[in-house]
């Protein structure tokens, strides 16, 4: 099968010895674009842009309240696509979107609008296997590579079928609970990694709790990459686009082995 | 041809429903449908629990004929007393189901959201009857008008946290418990407290509802000669008393059915099909899909979606969800007071309001309404409303 653009370069990526590292910024955000490209300048193989929610109930406190102060500085899904239109960064793009917003625009309107914007992927965490066919068939015919999460709660035998649905790269998600910086790395963030990396060859990427360089790197000895939501849209909010650079770079040193 | 069926293997009820969770919460919806199953289709099970809901919870409900009120507005009201259960509402009933549920499959410990804090009561109750630790969400806004059912909470043992974020109110409480459910899921149960959320708990929570149903039906026949009531009216917040009165009457009569919504949190009126809180549904929400505020005088009924059976029901049809308004609501809280000496919850006003305003088109029919809350947990906020 061919893959899209995000996968593509991830599994290039991996096959040559790098780890994928990709940092998530609240959409709309004071400083979201700045903090996107120095991201981007520090060593981001990929951004997930998150899209803001009434109900973000995969979210902890740090994105959530991220979440907030853009819905109430009036930032909107489209306003959002308009700015990231803009970027041209030269890595893939993904969204973080919870399904409601997705469902209320239309599976293909919102599938294009993506398009449009030059976002290659998506990224739904209420929307589990069994309610994805509507979405990922649009996703799909649009170009749009849907990334599916896999919990430590999951069974053996649902890993591979997870697998099997995703697109871009897998989520491993490294905790149970929600988004947001824990002291350590939880036991079950490599664990999962290792049964996800027996299963399939997607890219597997930890997200969840992954909150400093020093656990991005305990992560990689394991999986492809990680996703660092909290401890990247902190430092947005408390230090600005440049914190956010000067993060990335030392994150990308530490899974630099 | 039945209407009031299992919803589909997927959890649909029409095109309403289904499983919309984060993944790390798919195994723990499975694995609590296989046990709820399991469960339902045991006779020991069933008997504990029939005898939980006659010896603690004081079941069979009565029903109480309103004649003052009856004769001044122009027809027969019957009302169901789901207020004089234990803890003073309908919640108790789905709560005793879902604790010992939790219990059979080996949970130590409940969360649960609450609004008017009447399903945070229940919770608390079995959990102390039953040795399980328990945590309520409630939204900072209920927790400062509901504050004798907070207490109440911490005096039967459940730690209560108010709930900051959003609209602080139950859907936020709601969302709170459904981020301590993924972060907690192997010791503990979601015990949910309406015909909401992922399935299986639309169909559970109505399936341990509908003994209201069942019980005033057969009671309708005895004291109506025979015959059936020709309105069964209930308040609709996420609307588990109205799918448990409605149950009884959905496939076995042709009353029609009126779930009464706030005007300030109509998800059926005003809604649009939506998804939140593991569901799709009808739901209060912007251009965008931004989730409204709901905004109502009782904190029960704050809530911008409806469970999907609802949902289902009103695309068929077979139910009808018509709005009342605050102010009206607080008349009909007083009328009932002064008639006939019974002070509802201010959720159940609602149903009340609507019989009221619809009297005149209704002379002479018989109207079942749910009671299924008391108003004593409300009288601090209408001494502050009325002065």
């Amino acid at each position: 099968m061919s893959f899209g653009r995000m996968e593509t370069e991830f599994r290039a990526k991996r096959d040559q010895g790098r780890k994928l590292l990709v940092p998530y910024v609240t959409g709309g955000l004071t400083g979201w674009q700045q903090a996107i490209r120095a991201a981007a300048d520090a060593g981001a193989d990929a951004i997930e842009i998150g899209i803001p929610f009434s109900d973000p109930v995969m979210d902890g406190p740090i994105i959530q309240e991220a979440s907030q102060r853009a819905l109430d500085a009036g930032v909107t899904p489209v306003s959002i696509f308009e700015e990231a239109r803009e970027l041209e960064v030269g890595i893939p793009l993904a969204v973080m979107c919870y399904y409601n917003t997705i469902h209320h625009a239309g599976h293909e309107r919102f599938a294009y609008q993506l398009v449009s914007a030059g976002i290659s992927a998506a990224i739904v965490p209420d929307l589990p296997l069994e309610e994805s066919g509507p979405w990922c068939a649009a996703a799909d015919a649009a170009g749009i590579e849907t990334v599916m999460l896999a919990a430590p709660t999951a069974p053996d035998d649902r890993l591979p079928r997870i697998a099997a649905r995703s697109r871009g790269f897998l989520y491993s998600v490294g905790l149970l609970g929600v988004t947001g910086e824990r002291n350590s790395l939880a036991a079950s963030a490599t664990a999962l990694a290792k049964r996800l990396k027996a299963v399939t060859d997607v890219p597997v990427l930890v997200g969840v709790g992954v909150s400093n360089a020093a656990q991005a790197r305990e992560a990689c000895l394991v999986a492809d990459g990680v996703i660092q939501g909290a401890s990247v849209v902190r430092r947005l909010m408390d230090g600005g686009p440049e914190a956010v650079g000067e993060y990335v770079a030392e994150v990308r040193a530490a899974i630099t082995f | 041809m039945s209407i009031l069926d299992e919803p589909s293997l997927e959890g649909r009820f029409g095109e309403f429903g289904g499983r919309f969770v984060p993944e790390t919460l798919v195994p723990a919806c499975q694995e609590l449908e296989a046990a709820f199953r399991d469960a339902w289709a045991d006779p020991t099970f069933r008997g504990d629990l029939n005898q939980l809901l006659s010896e603690y919870a004081g079941r069979p409900s009565m029903l109480t004929e309103c004649h003052n009120l009856g004769r001044s507005l122009g027809i027969r009201l019957i009302l169901k007393r789901e207020d004089l259960n234990h803890t003073g509402s309908h919640k108790i009933n789905n709560v005793l189901g879902q604790a010992m549920l939790a219990k059979r499959m080996g949970k130590t410990r409940l969360v649960a959201e609450t609004g008017a804090g009447q399903h945070g009561v229940a919770s608390a109750t079995a959990a102390a009857l039953l040795g399980m630790s328990c945590k309520v969400y409630m939204g900072a806004v209920d927790v400062e008008r509901q504050s004798l059912n907070v207490f109440r909470m911490k005096l039967l043992g459940a730690e209560v946290e108010a709930v900051h974020s959003g609209s602080r109110t139950l859907k936020d409480a709601v969302n709170e418990a459904m981020r301590d459910w993924v972060a907690t899921v192997s010791e503990t149960h979601y015990c949910l407290g309406s015909v909401m959320g992922p399935h299986p708990y639309p169909w559970m929570v109505r399936e341990f509802q509908r003994i209201i149903g069942e019980e005033a039906h057969a009671q309708c026949r005895e004291l109506l000669h025979g015959d059936d009531p020709d309105f069964v009216v209930a308040c609709v917040g996420g609307g588990s008393n109205a799918m448990g009165i409605f149950s009884g009457f959905i496939d076995t009569t042709t009353a029609r059915l009126i779930g009464v919504e706030p005007a300030g949190g109509a998800a059926v009126g005003r809604g649009v099909p939506g998804v939140v809180h593991g569901m799709r549904s009808y739901l209060m929400q912007d251009e965008y899909g931004q989730v409204q505020e709901a905004h109502s005088i009782s904190a029960g009924l704050d809530y911008p979606g409806v469970g999907p059976e609802h949902s289902y029901l009103a695309s068929i049809g077979r139910a009808e969800y018509p709005t009342v308004t605050d102010d009206e609501v607080i008349s009909a809280f007083q009328l009932m007071a002064r008639a006939e000496g019974i002070i509802p919850a201010l959720e159940c006003a609602h149903a009340m309001a609507w019989i009221v305003r619809e009297a005149p088109k209704m002379q002479g029919k018989v109207v079942l309404m749910n009671l299924s809350g008391r108003g004593d947990k409300d009288v601090g906020q209408m001494m502050e409303i009325l002065g």
